[in-house]
């Protein structure tokens, strides 16, 4: 427990390192959904143009 | 070396090859991130002065690095698409932006964190780093708000490739400001003429998180770079075939 205290700057060291987790996490979760919406437009245009012919 | 280097920048060819750079990336990115943070935060000795708040560092440095280099590859690669037209360069400065806006936040979040047990302010309005790094995050947003209010992608490149251009100066500025003005940030610590000033106990997992976060960094860049380059292509006959084919993408 001590070790988790910081010498009671815990609370500022445990929440910049949250933090950075939270905001990589994300980035990495919008790239992926963006990649999966970009993949699937251009999927579902190609198929209808696809059946259309 | 021509050849290899119009080879590289060929959508199709550079689609297939970050898919297979990309994770190679992020394990030792991940590796090194993970090392680091346990380093940083039970290994390496306290401060003798800011006590464990110093641990700040191994996340804020990192962060802040980042938010100057992703600055760096959106103008450059802006510029050599003004100058060369190269249609990859513009989606590698499209890409760039979120990233680099990400860090920058980290950068300045964490920054402020570390200053109220240590400044005892949040924020200082007349801290020239600081305030460098708020319009640093300001020039990501007002790229990335150019970009999405022009329709037509080659105009945005252009406009958005001249605005990260000019902002350069921004970054130059954030980098020497607390060795041209008085400030409260503290000066270098790793880039010094008579080396590095900290502990090896110290140093070592910062520089695994550096290298841990510009790998990471890369990945995801590549990632973002992939997307960038499908959008853009996604009327030509390498996609379609692409979509079509069994394996997909």
């Amino acid at each position: 427990m001590e070790g988790l205290a910081m010498g009671n700057y815990g609370a500022y060291v445990w929440s910049c390192f949250g933090l950075t987790l939270v905001v990589v996490l994300f980035s990495d979760w919008r790239a992926r959904l963006r990649q999966r919406r970009v993949y699937r437009d251009i999927e579902v245009r190609i198929k209808a143009l696809e059946e259309r012919q | 070396m021509w050849k290899l280097f119009h080879q590289l920048a060929s959508p199709p060819h550079f689609y297939r090859l970050a898919a297979v750079i990309a994770p190679w990336l992020a394990v030792p990115g991940i590796l090194l991130i993970a090392y680091g943070v346990y380093a940083g935060l039970f290994l390496a000795p306290m401060d003798y002065q800011q006590g464990d708040a110093f641990r700040i560092i191994y996340v804020h440095v990192p962060s802040a690095y980042l938010s100057m280099m992703a600055y760096m590859i959106m103008a450059i690669s802006g510029g050599i698409g003004l100058i060369w037209r190269i249609k990859l360069s513009h989606a590698v400065a499209a890409a760039s932006a979120p990233l680099g806006a990400a860090f920058t936040f980290l950068a300045l979040v964490t920054g402020s964190i570390w200053g109220r047990p240590m400044w005892g302010t949040w924020w200082e309005w007349g801290d020239p780093r600081l305030t460098s790094e708020l319009i640093l995050l300001f020039l990501y947003f007002g790229y990335m708000a150019l970009r999405g209010a022009i329709d037509d992608t080659a105009k945005a490149d252009k406009a958005s490739a001249v605005l990260a251009l000019v902002g350069v100066v921004n970054v130059v500025i954030v980098h020497f400001s607390v060795e041209w003005w008085s400030s409260l940030h503290q000066g270098a610590t790793l880039m010094r003429k008579d080396g590095p000033a900290m502990d090896p106990g110290m140093l070592y997992p910062l520089l695994a998180m550096i290298l841990g976060f510009t790998f990471l960094f890369g990945s995801l860049l590549l990632r973002r770079v992939r997307t960038e380059v499908l959008f853009r292509e996604r009327r030509t006959r390498w996609v379609r075939e692409m979509i079509l084919s069994p394996e997909g993408s």
